[in-house]
């Protein structure tokens, strides 16, 4: 199996145990990764689509061509990512206009798109591809955790273009989280919004921490011992907004909080330090040391 | 507050733009006319749940043709963009494609967050909305990746053909940051 990998730019440009523990597992899972030299942003669903479409194809456009150029299929390992990237390649696919106008600004720099490849998540690749039972093979230890998976809002929508089914109760995740031996927490309003997306994190953070207050407090209730999500966005959010509750509010948030790899790989005999989970605001390292 | 004191709000029809609509219809937002003011949006939206952010008056506003009032209010950027209140409309009308869509006209006229044009020249100088910094990188290196990511960072070239994209988009002139990088 064969991917162009998409690191996007929180995972690589500040999380990067996300991006190690994403090429260390899928590599020995039999996913070779071949990475989309000179990437940029996708551009971001919330941002740069929120204030102009056209550039906002664009740039995805770019950024799809480079995957036809080598003739892979493009992974996510973020949400937002996803977002774009599958509704822009939806466009190119079946809007010739919209294709028509991509290439047009494309021919400025001397490219072109076809949309010719798929976009995947990797919780895609994972779960629809690799398979939970092949997974499951390659896990060595159990981690005892309870965990509160944690989605995110563009993995599952909009629906049409997605693979899922329901947006309600999805249980994907839930189900891998639960082969690497962790017990995945119901928690009130599991599906909500992490408070980051649309702009908001950069234009209203106060509006963006209280949703962030009100779904780690929703996962403290549960007992969670953390919180496993499949979006740096997310995670950054969920993960820095702590201690930016902290020092707002005097608070004293301690979650740590885990992209799936990175559990999956603890699972599968890696070195938690070598996925960076102490690299975290709250400190990942404490979860393993039991 | 005595209720003798409570002012209705008048709507003038001389001041309506009854063009937002259709517009919005060519936008792709096709089935705004069937919304019936339900509130399933507002009930799901969870950054109405603590602001006075209202989808289902954003949807009754432009189907009135409040233009202005849609396009100049800061509650445009209260959404996350999260699709509930899309997932779950009995009409499955548009409804965060529709805020997107009047973003988009709010920021043609130069009515964008100060916050979101500093985030966007980030985007024209390194072709990153979160670019890498020095603590990130020290922890790239401590994990045995490749100090900068294989992105725009590694790649000059590609920088140049993100920023040329850009400015040919105008997205430059449009963030307020025309010709520069």
């Amino acid at each position: 199996m064969d991917y162009a990998l998409y690191l996007g730019c929180i995972a690589p440009n500040r999380y990067p145990g996300i991006e190690a523990s994403v090429r260390g597992t899928l590599e020995e899972l039999g996913v070779r990764l071949h990475d989309l030299r000179g990437a940029s942003c996708c551009p971001a669903p919330g941002v740069v689509k929120s204030f102009s479409k056209d550039t906002w194809l664009a740039l995805a456009a770019r950024n799809i061509s480079l995957a036809e150029d080598l003739m892979k299929n493009l992974m996510t390992i973020c949400n937002g990512c996803y977002g774009t990237l599958k509704e822009a390649n939806e466009i190119l696919k079946t809007n010739e206009l919209l294709k028509l106008k991509a290439n047009e600004a494309l021919s400025s720099i001397g490219r072109s798109v076809n949309g010719s490849i798929e976009i995947r998540h990797i919780t895609e690749v994972l779960y629809n591809e690799i398979g939970l039972d092949s997974i499951r093979e390659h896990v060595k230890r159990k981690i005892p955790l309870k965990a509160a998976a944690h989605y995110g809002c563009h993995l599952l929508k909009p629906s049409e273009l997605r693979p899922w089914g329901s947006t309600e109760r999805p249980r994907f995740l839930d189900e891998l989280i639960e082969l690497t031996g962790a017990t995945s927490v119901p928690y009130k309003d599991k599906m909500m919004c992490c408070g980051a997306g649309g702009g908001v994190r950069a234009g209203a953070i106060d509006v963006a921490l209280d949703m962030t207050m009100e779904k780690i407090d929703n996962v403290l209730n549960a007992g969670a011992d953390c919180i496993v999500d499949v979006c740096p966005f997310c995670h950054l959010q969920l993960d820095a907004g702590q201690l930016q509750l902290n020092k707002k509010l005097e608070a004293k948030y301690n979650v740590p909080v885990l992209y799936y790899t990175q559990l999956l790989g603890a699972s599968m005999g890696f070195d938690p330090l070598k996925m960076g989970v102490q690299q975290n605001t709250v400190n990942g390292l404490r979860l393993f040391q039991r | 507050m005595k209720l003798s004191e409570v002012k209705k709000d008048t709507v003038y029809l001389n001041r309506l733009d009854n063009t937002l609509p259709t517009e919005l219809e060519e936008a792709g937002i096709t089935k705004i006319r069937s919304c019936l003011q339900c509130g399933s949006c507002t009930a799901s939206c969870p950054s109405g749940r603590r602001t006075a952010f209202r989808t289902r008056l954003v949807i009754r506003k432009a189907l009135l043709g409040l233009k202005d009032e849609l396009l100049k209010g800061e509650d445009l950027w209260l959404c996350t963009t999260c699709y509930t209140c899309y997932e779950r409309c009995p009409r499955k009308i548009e409804v965060t494609n529709t805020i997107i869509a009047l973003r988009n006209m709010a920021a043609s006229k130069g009515l964008m967050l100060q916050r979101h044009k500093e985030a966007s020249a980030l985007l024209l100088k390194t072709g990153h909305l979160v670019p890498i910094d020095k603590p990130s990188e020290e922890k790239r290196s401590s994990l045995g990746l490749l100090t900068a990511p294989p992105t725009t960072h590694s790649y000059p070239d590609a920088l140049q053909e993100v920023q040329t994209l850009l400015r040919r988009l105008e997205f430059d002139t449009l963030i307020g940051q025309r010709g520069g990088i």
